[in-house]
């Protein structure tokens, strides 16, 4: 059971993780408002599911893909618009960039809390998506714990195939490794960081979403996580996807079971600090891409 | 005496600057404020001392720290935890069931003061303590990183990572540490009893003074070789290095400086205010104090200090009258501060209004004085002003820049 919460946490760290490191390891770019992209995306599945409930009830059953596809949009939109407006003045600032996205999540937040309220909602799950699965007797695992680790497998094989399969993610990749090379050969650097940026904020978006499924969204429910996707993805590797999955899962599943043994305010203090402690000793994570700089 | 006079307060137009914020801190306010808005500004200028240290460090240094809080909160606990074990006297807490230990305690459960709460009985003990352990925290983190070229935005990271822990684990230990509401009901200090509006005017003006005392040692840092060897280091690093020069030491030394900075600013908040908590301790209030020194200005000790009064000056008066307009603003602040004006208010008061003002003494003394005894600083960047003054002012101000060979000044 333990091990299974940990697949929770695990899903919901890597879904957050999966942006946070195509935005920082590919882009460099510190995004402290990555968390509420992640809101924003919970928020517009609460809507589709209020919408659904109140204008065509026998949707209902099957809203929640369609409310994937419109976090995704929403988030990337928005993600699109803040690079253009703001990130981009700021590339070659990047402490200047987590302070400048600091603000830009404080400013979220208080929209959120003005538009949807203070408490936190939660959306109609469709009946598809409640009750258990029993595989042995005595062992309940929540379906949609299984739902959320199922959409997370895919939007990472996603990531996987744009990334390392697709022309644009050919473009992204030459880009990090070298900028000046990739425009002199005729790829538009500026376009891509845009589309790179607003990408990352989509999948955040496409996290909010599976969040909903597994608890209820509030105006702050995003940056409680950004801390530790942050450690995630530095302990992780700067840049290696496969770095991210590990530390993710790593990072997970100690916090999970030593919750087991001990409080859980200690096991996650033990956790980070274990976290940091390699850190220390191996600063550049544990999977690193090693580049000639 | 004139080497002393440039190096402490960075010439005469430092010493004017510095002049100005004493006589605000120590005269006008006193005279203007009733006693709780002046408990008020003592609080913010608190925040001050860190503002301070992370203009050291990360405007000189390069190195920006978000858990400045972690120092704040240390110095300002080490504070608390030896006002606490004196207003729990065994006679003044003889209802517990284990009287002579604090409150806290017995509600949690506990028989005997842990080992590391006893040596705060020692009011000196606690004073070396304000200092040290802050210190010796910062130092264990930085020597750590640095010495394994961990910096910039990893260092921001981690940073805000051990402040995270901090906090959850203060809160989590409840037994020791009081929890989430932190040490409060703080009374006397050596039998002085810190809640009367004299105490809190003595606290006060002590406040000010440390904090005039840590402008002048910021500044005797700046204006050293190690100062020019920092800002060296933060624009290339790797240039230091291979001079050879031992880039993470000094790292580690301005890193503690700072934190030492901000150990002060909490125990003289724990004085003033009569309590500690976590919330002083994690990732929000770290990242806010940095917004003070960036308002302020990343490279100015003095404007590190406006930029905290500022700050929280607005934050009160919004949070008092438009409570959902305060996080805007905020939010909307650093933004502004970032893209905008990188070098905050004294970014602002040097490209605009010391032109004018330059200006108007040159004016004044242009005749026939050739003379002038105002620092000529040619290396100032031109700002548009500077195109319209008045032919006879501009060509005295160019004399003088020929004439006077002023130290230049960085």
């Amino acid at each position: 059971m333990q091990a299974f919460a940990g697949v929770s946490l695990f899903s919901v760290f890597v879904l957050m993780a999966l942006g946070l490191a195509i935005i920082f390891g590919q882009m460099g770019v510190i995004n402290m408002a990555h968390g509420e992209f992640l809101t924003i995306g919970a928020y517009s599945t609460v809507m589709m599911s209020m919408l659904a409930e109140k204008f065509m009830p026998e949707f209902l059953p099957y809203y929640f893909i369609f409310a994937i596809l419109v976090a995704f949009v929403v988030a990337f939109s928005i993600g699109y618009l803040v690079e253009f407006l703001m990130i981009r003045h700021l590339y070659r600032r990047p402490l200047d960039t987590l302070l400048a996205t600091w603000g830009l999540s404080l400013i979220m937040q208080q929209i959120f809390r003005s538009a949807f309220g203070a408490r936190e909602v939660s959306a109609t799950l469709p009946d598809w998506l409640m009750g258990s699965w029993q595989p042995v007797e005595g062992v309940d695992i929540p379906l949609n714990g299984l739902f959320v680790l199922g959409l997370t497998i895919l939007l990472s094989l996603a990531v996987f195939i744009f990334l390392f399969k697709s022309r644009w993610g050919l473009k992204v990749r030459a880009t990090t490794q070298n900028r000046l090379m990739a425009g002199a050969v005729g790829i538009s650097t500026p376009m891509v960081d845009r589309v790179t940026f607003a990408l990352g904020c989509g999948i955040a978006g496409v996290a909010g979403a599976a969040f909903t499924t597994i608890a209820s969204t509030g105006p702050t429910s995003g940056s409680l996580y950004i801390v530790d996707t942050f450690l995630v993805v530095v302990f992780g590797g700067a840049g290696s996807l496969l770095g991210t999955f590990a530390s993710a899962f790593s990072i997970a599943q100690a916090q999970s079971v030593m919750e087991f043994f001990m409080s859980g305010s200690m096991a996650k203090v033990l956790t980070l600090l274990a976290v940091i402690i390699i850190l220390m000793i191996r600063p550049e994570g544990l999977f690193s891409v090693k580049v000639r700089k | 005496m004139q080497v002393a006079m440039n190096k402490l307060f960075g010439g005469r137009e430092g010493l004017v600057g510095l002049a100005i914020l004493a006589a605000l801190i120590f005269i006008i306010m006193p005279l203007t404020f009733d006693i709780f808005r002046l408990n008020l500004v003592g609080k913010y200028l608190t925040y001050a001392f860190v503002a301070i240290g992370l203009v050291l460090c990360w405007g000189y240094g390069g190195i920006l720290s978000l858990g400045q809080g972690m120092f704040f909160g240390l110095g300002g606990y080490c504070m608390a935890m030896f006002l606490k074990l004196e207003s729990s006297s065994p006679e003044s807490t003889k209802i517990q069931s284990t009287p002579g230990i604090p409150d806290f305690m017995d509600w949690n459960q506990l028989t005997a003061l842990p080992w590391f709460w006893e040596p705060f009985h020692s009011l000196s003990f606690s004073l070396v303590a304000v200092i040290a352990v802050p210190c010796i925290f910062a130092f264990i983190i930085s020597v750590a990183m640095f010495k394994r070229r961990v910096g910039g935005v990893y260092f921001a990271i981690i940073t805000q990572a051990i402040a995270l822990i901090l906090t959850i684990l203060i809160i989590g230990q409840q037994g020791y540490t009081g929890g989430i509401n932190g040490i409060t009901d703080l009374r006397t200090l050596k039998g002085w009893d810190i809640r009367t509006d004299e105490a809190k005017y003595v606290l006060y003006f002590l406040n000010g003074a440390l904090l005039i005392g840590c402008i002048l040692v910021g500044r005797l840092i700046i204006t050293s070789k190690l100062g020019r060897l920092l800002l060296a280091m933060r624009d290339r690093e790797d240039r230091v290095r291979f001079s050879g020069y031992d880039v993470s030491s000094f790292k580690v030394f301005v890193f503690c400086v700072g934190a030492m900075m901000s150990a002060i600013g909490g125990a003289m908040f724990t004085l003033q205010v009569g309590f500690m908590s976590p919330s002083f301790v994690g990732i929000v209030p770290s990242i806010e104090m940095v917004i003070f020194a960036a308002v302020g200005g990343r490279m100015s000790l003095i404007g590190a200090v406006y930029g905290a009064l500022i700050v929280n000056f607005a934050k009160t008066f919004f949070s008092e009258s438009f409570p959902a307009l305060w996080l805007f603003l905020m939010g909307g602040l650093f933004i502004a501060v970032v893209m905008l004006f990188p070098n905050g208010l004294a970014g602002i008061y040097t490209s605009y209004i010391k032109p004018r003002i330059d200006a108007w003494i040159q004016g004044r003394r242009g005749g026939g004085n050739l003379t002038p005894t105002v620092p000529a600083e040619p290396q100032d960047p031109v700002s548009p002003r500077t195109a319209e003054r008045t032919p006879a002012s501009a060509a005295s101000r160019s004399l003088a820049a020929g004439i006077q060979s002023e130290p230049s000044r960085s």
